[in-house]
């Protein structure tokens, strides 16, 4: 997911370079008012530790392994600005040093992965918290699915991104994007629930409970990216010629039709409307059985840790 | 000899309830090697931060030459006191080695040119000046160990306090760190475990034990004393 | 969220060369002024692309990285270029040639190869001049140069404590990795499931990230400590910088016309052509 230079268009990139930068700036200055001196310094350090987390991978299946990327859990344990303040800090130096992602890119990496799912993971706990009380199971049950919709949205803000800089058809990369990261988002809600239980058994007072609808303004704005997204998904996956039109008439894809080209009558690929009806099946069959794996996997997880917590003590 | 602090029944409760220190009284001449021993959790290295202006006691007096410091600002004692912490990988903090002597000086407000300066006599002192522009995290444990000394050194301080200086070091990064300590000219209170470098290098010698103070004596008087070593925990180099 | 961070140390090469020993600062706007160039040609702008490779190759060769060392750490980060492949059969125009694939027949579509190429050779581009940036410039002196072009001090003393403390927690989580392996029991045997099911494993792994992050906040804990017994009081504070000397505010200069120039060529030999 991590964007590298070269495949954004400008008007997509640079744009986005803006607003992480503004949102990054406002975060900086929220963080060093809110944080007492004390706290400032952890910061650097936190983003290392969740920089060397993001090593602590497992096996899932076939050879493929799942680890964690950790801006719900930044969110969960520290509120979404010093989340975004240190989700930028880790994207920034993976892109500098080891090149994962982008440098004119980063603006969109950061605002995907970073605030995004900061913003996002924020808005589902405060809801979830607040429709279900601060009950043991309903936080159990909020960081799992902050974990998951955290990397959900981000992978289909990049699609997104992708389809408007004219590389990949909305209806192709949407489902594909939408579906894997549905799967992969399971395991970053699962390492969540766990850490977040973890810390909160052995180190109580370090987890600060945040306070059900705490900030507002903010709380909106990531119900309403939340919505926006999986409202937008589907309406692009459904239409992407209609994305790739207003991409062009904003100017996001440059030279998708250059003039030689508009000459000829509009394209057709044979069996288009068939495969790209495939496509959707698949990415909402795909979103299905995420979703049903969850709600088993989270059952059957909250009965074994019943049994693990009184005969283990990590 | 003057004297340079005085601490009068400090007492220091971390805020989780656990009593740290429980009333601890003592005074350091300046000019004083001291070392401070007893079994790990007896609070030695709370009252290094307590004496270096890092926590402030819950009750108890403290005074710096014969002033009494308030509750109200530790910087006066951060000024004359410097502390090295256990491990220097806490103490480093900065990308490179020169980046972290000149911390210091920097928030003491001085001048660029003396901040140089102060780096450069600092790394000197402790035989790292070839070492200014390299990254911190390269380094072995004993060159780290020796800049995290230069660290505070650069401060100029009157008292260094020191925690665990030799632990984790090898036989010869040890040998070298006892002959730079040994160098040093600055009033010194030093936490250890070592009871050889404690028979070495020390006139003096505290005890604690459960955040008290159970001897304060000569090292030759102390360091003979087998049951009072053993009853702490101890063992005679 | 690809698992492909284990090519973990410092890429920084200490050698000596003209290009390492450049102003920091020099190479840093030159750099991301080479990646913007990049990203902000045309399509199908080949002669640019070219002359922004043969400048990326003649830096490479001047660095003493060596191009072949270059080019294969560029390629770590291509597996990407995948997701811009869907391009070469959906974009618009004449198809160029006919995939039979069983029952389908896919076309490959002129301008879908052009914006497919383009996207490749741009992308490639950047990274090596990342990777050159990086393998001349150590990290302290990507900081300074960073705090020169603006970044708030806070943000560079913060990315200044993470990369001091990355390894030292890498190592750390390499460690625990090794105790988790040590203690699990993985029989060859076909069938055998191994390690309990996704659940728990997902569990034990969200420990060690508790745990990874219990460490990491005792130790910023200590680290702050260390810093206020040195004076720290909130604010950032760093020596100042030299001004840049002339032959490099020149350098800095001619660098940023090239690109200016490979922009317009791209651009204007674009409108040419069409």
């Amino acid at each position: 997911m991590h964007i590298p230079d070269g495949f954004l268009s400008p008007s997509v990139a640079l744009p986005l370079w803006g607003v992480s930068a503004g949102i990054g700036g406002y975060a900086l200055r929220r963080v060093s008012r809110e944080l007492t001196e004390r706290e400032t310094p952890v910061i650097g350090v936190v983003a290392a530790g969740i920089f060397a987390a993001q090593m602590l991978n497992f096996p899932i299946a076939g050879g493929t392994s799942g680890h964690l990327i950790g801006t719900a859990l930044a969110t969960l344990l520290f509120g979404p600005w010093v989340a975004i303040l240190i989700m930028t800090c880790v994207l920034s130096l993976q892109a500098l040093i080891f090149q994962d992602g982008g440098l004119i890119a980063l603006g969109a990496n950061i605002f995907n992965m970073g605030i995004l799912g900061a913003l996002v993971a924020y808005a589902i706990d405060q809801t979830l918290r607040g429709i279900w009380g601060d009950r043991r199971w309903a936080r159990t049950a909020a960081a799992f699915l902050a974990g998951w919709a955290a990397v959900v949205m981000g992978a289909l803000a990049t699609g997104l991104e992708l389809a408007l800089s004219g590389l990949v058809p909305a209806n192709v990369v949407l489902p594909a994007m939408g579906g894997i990261h549905a799967l992969i988002g399971v395991v970053e809600g699962l390492i969540t629930v766990s850490a977040v239980t973890f810390l909160r058994t052995v180190r109580g007072e370090l987890m600060v409970e945040r306070p059900v609808a705490g900030r507002v303004p903010l709380w909106v704005a990531g119900l309403a990216l939340t919505l926006l997204l999986t409202l937008l998904a589907p309406l692009a996956s459904s239409d992407p010629d209609g994305l790739e039109r207003v991409a062009e008439d904003l100017g996001f894809i440059q030279a998708a039709r250059p003039p030689a080209f508009e000459l000829l009558p509009d394209y057709t690929i044979p069996g288009l409307s068939n495969r790209s009806l495939a496509v959707i099946l698949a990415g909402i069959l795909g979103a299905l059985m995420a979703f049903g794996l969850v709600i088993v996997l989270l059952l059957g997880w909250r009965s074994r840790q019943r049994e693990r917590v009184s005969n283990s003590k990590t | 000899m003057s004297l340079l602090i005085e601490a009068e029944g400090l007492v220091y409760i971390y805020p989780d309830g656990h009593p740290a220190l429980q009333g601890v009284s003592l005074r350091i001449q300046r000019g004083e090697k001291i070392a401070l021993v007893g079994p790990n959790g007896a609070g030695k290295s709370t009252l290094l931060l307590v004496l270096g202006g890092l926590l402030r006691p819950t009750a108890g007096i403290l005074r710096v030459e014969g002033e009494e410091v308030g509750n109200g600002d530790p910087r006066r004692l951060r000024a004359k006191a410097g502390l090295v912490f256990q491990d220097p990988d806490d103490q480093l903090f900065s990308p490179t080695v020169f980046d972290d002597v000149a911390f210091g000086p920097i928030y003491q407000g001085l001048p660029e040119w003396e901040v140089r300066e102060r780096v450069h006599r600092a790394l000197e002192a402790v035989g790292m000046a070839w070492a200014a522009s390299r990254i911190s995290h390269h380094l072995s444990v004993g060159e780290k160990k020796r800049v995290a000394i230069a660290t505070v050194l650069a401060l100029r301080p009157e008292l260094m306090l020191l925690d665990e200086p030799t632990a984790g070091l090898d036989p010869r990064g040890r040998r070298e760190l006892i002959r730079l300590l040994h160098r040093l000219p600055q009033t010194m209170l030093v936490a250890t475990h070592d009871m050889r470098l404690v028979a070495e290098l020390f006139p003096r010698v505290i005890v604690m034990d459960q955040g008290r103070i159970v001897a304060d004596g000569p090292a030759h008087q102390i360091l003979r004393d087998e049951a009072l070593l053993e009853a702490h925990g101890l063992e005679p180099p | 969220m690809n698992a492909t961070h284990f090519h973990f140390h410092d890429p920084y090469q200490p050698l000596d060369s003209p290009v390492h020993r450049l102003d920091p600062r020099v190479k840093l706007i030159l750099a991301l002024g080479f990646i913007l160039t990049a990203t902000l040609l045309p399509v199908g702008a080949w002669l640019s692309y070219a002359l922004l490779g043969a400048a990326a190759w003649m830096t490479a060769h001047l660095s003493g990285l060596g191009i072949r060392n270059v080019l294969r750490r560029s390629v770590l980060a291509l597996p990407f270029v995948l997701a811009a492949l869907p391009v070469v059969f959906t974009a618009p125009g004449p198809s160029w040639l006919t995939l039979s694939l069983g029952p389908w027949q896919i076309p490959v579509r002129v301008e879908g190869v052009i914006r497919f190429l383009s996207v490749l050779l741009k992308s490639w581009l950047s990274l090596q001049i990342a990777v050159i940036l990086v393998g001349t410039t150590a990290f302290p002196d990507l900081l300074a140069a960073m705090r020169a072009m603006g970044v708030p001090r806070f943000l560079v003393m913060t990315f200044g404590l993470m990369w001091r403390y990355l390894f030292l927690l890498v190592d750390e989580a390499i460690r625990m990795l090794r105790a988790r392996e040590a203690r699990s029991i993985a029989p060859e045997v076909p069938g055998h499931r191994v390690g309990g099911t996704l659940a728990w494993r997902a569990q034990v792994t969200g420990r060690m990230v508790g745990t990874l992050f219990l460490r990491t906040l005792e130790r910023g804990e200590r680290i702050y400590m260390a810093m206020v017994a040195r004076g720290y009081d909130g604010e950032v504070r760093m020596l100042p910088m030299p001004p840049l000397s002339g032959p490099d505010r020149a350098l800095l200069a001619g660098g940023l016309l090239f690109l200016i120039g490979i922009l317009l060529l791209g651009w204007v030999s674009r409108a040419l052509f069409l």
